[in-house]
């Protein structure tokens, strides 16, 4: 099993001609992901690697089954592009764009709820369940995804996508593996936080702990506190907080948009206090996270 | 970005919400004449981005335009948390009765707007919630229906009020509401929203932000008011190296090098993507070593931004060294980061062996990379070295090897 | 001056105003221009960019353009 994609989901990459889109189509089709189709207005008839290229996502949900659709257009255009995904009955819409302003992803996440899609993102680099598929950007080229991600036991989720990679590189390194990592975003209002992704990993036979990489700024990890607390659940988690010398910085911006310290609770100290208090382990180096886990599915 | 108290109050007026008779002076004189134009007494106060300005002294009020030209004097004068007032803003003042807040924010867990209102304004609002509960009502409204007056009143209303102040309250209310949505706004509040003797409101202060990806969709706006491109309204302005920064971003489109921020250490840092220069940082820090700079590299930039932001930070003052370092990386490749780096220290006039304490860049085109750097005698660290032990490596080379 | 690397072009093909005019189209970092009576001219200031992509050797008769790497020679 795993989480949210496996081997027989498929999906379609709206700007699939974009620059970063084209890499994207490649590493995915070469990483064995099913991708059938693509959008870009007034590009219909061409292809893509082989994958064909649509003006509305309509044309193709009309002839197929589409379990999921990749986001990644410009900013300006990536409200349009999510709420026609959702309003063509795909159910899991992965926004990769960022910059997209607040106010548009709220109302994003509304129409989604309303029409019962999940949105990942916006601002990450999807996800990922090695072996089976990827969506997104995520590891990179095939090559490289093979390399830092090994099928396993452990699920990830990650403010960053980057971080995403290097730390199931450690883990996979470490003979663990990985069940399904997922790249949630660095936004300040995110489709899909830590807390209402536990359930899913909670339902997978396969995953046997969770790693989460968290920043400061936000209130998404006091939400996976409060989460813990009320609920015991079977997986240990492990979390790893960055930018710890935010805290002495407060309102100064640094890596992604939701990671900026407003407030007393959303403080890295504060965090780790919340972490700890739920149950979470937190490491503090990402070459340490592999023992800890180890260390918590033994007791 | 946050606004200056009257660029924010422009808005407001635009949106139709009650303000008191004021201008924007930029020299004593001009505060003088505004003091005259208004006739009575006057408020002055100092536009600056930091909170606690009354304490400070850089809220005065002023009997007569001479007064006012001599306070505004002083106001300029007073820089408040290390910033110089822009200007003063000259205000009629009024005979308040009662302080109410009202504000407009997202609620990241909800992912949906919420206004807040409370019948206790003029202080800060985080404090009134905890201490005083049951004055602070909240709604949370749709962003994709219309917001309507009924869903104010229903806020009002829930704190007990009625007659006038309710039928007063709901419009202004709904107007902070729209400016939020029309602007976007991250954070929309008017405090104190006041009732006057004479049971008319105002806004007599507000702190209003807008979300820095939105900028660019008001770039009309922003002109009007005479926000310049270059002005990131952060918790302090920017310095002239992280403008120089700046500038090396904007050299070309391809990926990011800048974003830089400085400190007073000695040890150069180029390091990314985003989530990985924090985790690099904490761990150059944790073991001993000094950063004389934070950045973010991503997305592939040039070879020649990330020469020239080499260049930047060897320029700085105090850094003998630097150390290059990121998270595997899948987009941005190994070998144009090496040649961009050494190409930036050598322009500089250095010898690359001597100057870069450590390179650990794994992912793409990684062998290509090792291949230049093992030319150039600098020590490469592949996936094998962890992220903590590169920064360790990087802060024990600073002592030369 | 290019540090890392170099590209060399076959007078047989830079004097051509159709192979020039494609080297412009494929190189993704601008290494190739033409000069006003349409042969080609190589942008020194933008070699150091080149991402090793080949797409100019495709785009030429075999072993007409040629890419070195500085830093693999002794
Ligand atoms: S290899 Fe690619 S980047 Fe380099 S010169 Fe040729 S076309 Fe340009």
């Amino acid at each position: 099993m795993s989480v949210l994609i496996d081997g027989s989901t498929t999906f379609i990459i709206q700007g699939i001609t974009g620059r970063e889109a084209v890499n994207m189509t490649r590493e995915c089709k070469d990483y064995g992901a099913k991708v059938v189709g693509g959008v870009t207005p007034g590009r219909k008839g061409r292809d893509v690697y082989g994958v064909p290229v649509y003006d509305t996502v309509r044309q193709i949900t009309d002839q197929m089954r589409v379990d999921g659709a990749v986001v990644s257009v410009p900013p300006g255009f990536a409200k349009d592009a999510a709420l026609e995904a959702i309003d063509a009955g795909i159910k899991l819409v992965v926004i990769v764009t960022e910059r997209i302003p607040r106010g548009e992803v709220a109302e994003i996440l509304e129409f989604a709820k309303l029409r019962g899609s999940r949105v990942i993102g916006p601002n990450c680099l999807g996800l990922i369940s090695p072996g089976k598929s990827k969506m997104g950007g995520i590891g990179g080229t095939a090559e490289g995804t093979r390399k830092a991600f090994v099928a396993g036991s452990i699920g990830v989720m990650s403010r960053s996508g980057g971080m995403t990679t290097e730390i199931c590189n450690t883990l996979s390194a470490a003979g663990l593996g990985i069940s399904t990592a997922v790249s949630i975003g660095g936004d300040p209002i995110i489709g899909s936080t830590y807390a209402e992704l536990m359930p899913l990993f909670e339902a997978d036979s396969q995953t046997k702990a969770i790693v989460v990489y968290s920043e400061p700024g936000g209130p998404y990890e006091a939400q996976l506190a409060a989460y813990l607390t009320h609920r015991k659940s079977r997986l240990p988690v492990v979390a790893f907080m960055a930018g710890r010398f935010m805290d002495e910085m407060p309102g100064m911006r640094f890596g992604h948009a939701g990671t900026i310290v407003e407030g007393r609770a959303d403080t890295s100290t504060e965090k780790i206090r919340l972490m700890q208090q739920a149950g979470i382990t937190v490491a503090e180096s990402i070459e340490s996270i592999p023992s800890l886990i180890q260390e918590r599915l033994s007791r | 970005m946050r606004f200056y108290e009257h660029e924010a109050k422009t808005l407001l007026g635009r949106q139709g919400l009650p303000l008191p008779k004021s201008g924007n002076a930029k020299t004593p004189e001009e505060a003088e004449q505004i003091a005259g134009q208004i006739a009575g007494t006057v408020v002055l106060k100092s536009q600056v981005l930091s909170g606690g300005r009354m304490k400070a002294g850089g809220i005065r009020f002023a009997g007569s335009p001479q007064e006012a030209r001599r306070e505004a004097g002083a106001i300029l004068a007073l820089a408040i948390n290390g910033q110089r007032p822009r200007s003063v803003l000259v205000e009629a003042k009024a005979p308040v009765r009662k302080e109410f807040y009202a504000g407009v924010i997202y609620d990241a867990l909800a992912k949906r707007p919420v206004l807040i209102f409370s019948d206790m304004g003029g202080i800060d609002i985080e404090q009134v919630a905890e201490q005083h509960p049951e004055h602070v009502a909240r709604a949370h409204f749709s962003v994709l229906e219309p917001f309507s007056d009924y869903q104010a009143k229903n806020v009002v209303a829930s704190l007990g009020i009625t007659g006038n102040q309710l039928s007063r309250l709901t419009p202004i209310l709904t107007r902070l509401v729209r400016l939020f949505l029309q602007y976007n706004l991250t954070l929309a509040e008017i405090n104190p929203l006041c009732e006057l003797e004479d049971g008319n409101f105002l806004c007599l202060d507000c702190h209003l932000d807008m979300e820095e990806e939105a900028r660019d969709r008001h770039t009309r706006l922003l002109q009007e008011l005479g926000v310049g491109r270059e002005e990131t309204r952060q918790a302090r302005p920017p310095t002239p190296f992280e403008i120089r920064g700046a500038q090396v971003d904007a050299l070309d489109n391809k990926g990011v090098a800048g974003h830089v921020i400085e400190f007073d250490g000695d040890l150069g840092l180029i390091i990314g993507a985003g989530g990985g220069s924090l985790t690099l940082l904490d761990a150059v820090r944790k073991h001993g070593g000094r950063p004389a700079n934070y950045c973010e590299i991503g997305g592939n930039p040039s070879v020649r931004k990330a020469c020239e932001l080499t260049k930047l930070i060897l320029s700085k003052p105090g850094v003998e060294k630097i150390a290059v370092m990121m998270n595997v990386v899948s987009n941005t490749r190994v070998d144009i980061m090496a040649r961009g780096v050494i190409k930036g220290v050598i322009e500089a006039g250095y010898q690359p062996k001597d100057k870069i304490t450590f390179f650990r860049i794994p992912g793409s085109w990684e062998d290509e990379g090792a291949r230049i750097l093992r030319k150039y005698g600098v020590e490469y660290g592949d996936r094998s070295v962890s992220m903590d032990e590169a920064a360790r490596r990087a802060v024990v080379n600073m002592r030369g090897r | 001056m290019p540090m890392f690397i170099r590209v060399e072009v076959d007078p047989s093909v830079a004097r051509r105003a159709d192979l020039a005019k494609k080297l412009v189209e494929v190189c993704p970092v601008d290494i190739f221009a033409q000069n006003a009576d349409q042969s080609l001219r190589i942008v020194e200031d933008n070699l150091d960019e080149c991402v090793l992509c080949d797409l100019c050797i495709q785009a030429c008769p075999a072993g007409t353009v040629k890419i070195t790497k500085l830093y693999e020679q002794a």
